[in-house]
């Protein structure tokens, strides 16, 4: 990636958004952040936006506020999103509803955005967020599961729309991480996660800053619409 | 009604010749509302539509900071389609603005 290009990633007041933000304003890349909560990140390099992923208005003020300062968007990173855990007779419609905005809508109304700046230059990137929960079909995991399912199905098939933009839309789904998101689920369980794994480790933030790399790689014009899964876990 | 009207158009008819220069593209306006953009042998195919739309929504917001989506449900189920030609398409653009004034 080039120094005079912009990236936006979602989430970054902590974990993986906040390591990769931080990671990118290492490289003297111009990074927007996006979260409900303020700047946690202290970087010339770094702009944020305080903003509601359930909020389109909020969302398009982000947008305002990129095409003002920076006029241009080549890479968006989805990575905002919410898990929960629950058995299907046990999860509530206010979760399946929070779930499914968090995840799908805030995705798809970053993506539409972004790909409206991008397309201008006839170049994007955009990396989405999926989980090693799609392959292995976790019980306990419905909701948030089938959010995920749902954004590996968005990038095939923006990845065709968007195309003729020269735009790519790829995703990525970590194995787990330690990070807020998942320190809620029982430790037997994420035992019995690892334990499916083909190498049994728990994921760095670096693994998946490793694969965005590849995807926003300038030289990657011709991968689209995939998702790479970490440690190993296959479809 | 009228002022707005001429208004809206001549954005869109601007929006359609930046268009046409950034993207090779060739439309003859010389036929006014009349020219046809998509559909029975308009120059559009879907691509350049979807681009022009974004564009005209950027145009219209930027000129009125008014934020309209054109491609909505109601424009894609009318019989007559709103992209079949460029007075077409000022109506149905006047329509969505001034949908929340009444």
């Amino acid at each position: 990636m080039r120094n005079n290009q912009v990236l936006l990633i979602t989430g970054t007041s902590r974990g993986i958004g906040k390591f990769l933000a931080e990671k990118y304003c290492e490289k003297g890349i111009n990074v927007v952040g996006f979260s409900r909560s303020n700047a946690t990140i202290n970087s010339d390099y770094y702009t944020h936006v305080v903003g509601d992923i359930l909020d389109e208005g909020s969302i398009k003020n982000c947008f305002g506020l990129i095409k003002q300062k920076f006029g241009q968007l080549d890479v968006l990173i989805n990575n905002a999103g919410v898990a929960s855990m629950n058995h299907t007779l046990l999860t509530p419609y206010k979760t399946l509803e929070n779930i499914f905005k968090t995840n799908f809508y805030g995705s798809f109304i970053f993506s539409r955005e972004a790909a409206k700046l991008m397309r201008k230059k006839n170049f994007g990137r955009i990396i989405n967020f999926s989980t090693v929960a799609v392959p292995l079909n976790l019980e306990g995991e419905a909701v948030y599961a089938s959010s995920k399912s749902a954004i590996e199905t968005l990038t095939k098939i923006m990845a065709k729309e968007l195309a003729p933009f020269g735009i790519t839309v790829n995703c990525i789904g970590p194995s787990p991480i330690m990070t807020d998101l998942i320190k809620v689920v029982p430790k037997d369980k994420i035992d019995e996660l690892i334990n499916k794994q083909a190498v049994k480790r728990f994921a760095q933030p670096d693994d998946v800053y490793h694969v965005i790399n590849f995807f926003i790689d300038e030289k990657s014009s011709l991968i689209t619409g995939q998702t790479i899964y970490l440690a190993g876990i296959f479809k | 009604m009228t002022v707005e009207k001429d208004k809206i158009f001549d954005l869109i008819v601007e929006t359609i010749k930046a268009f046409c220069i950034e993207n090779d593209i060739s439309i003859d306006l010389s036929e006014g509302r009349k020219t046809r953009l998509f559909g029975g042998g308009g120059p559009l195919d879907s691509i350049s539509l979807v681009s022009l739309i974004v564009q005209i929504e950027e145009t219209i917001e930027n000129k009125t900071g008014k934020a309209i989506i054109i491609a909505d449900e109601k424009a894609m189920s009318r019989k007559t389609s709103p992209f079949a030609s460029v007075g077409l398409l000022t109506d149905y653009v006047l329509e969505l603005l001034t949908e929340d004034e009444k």
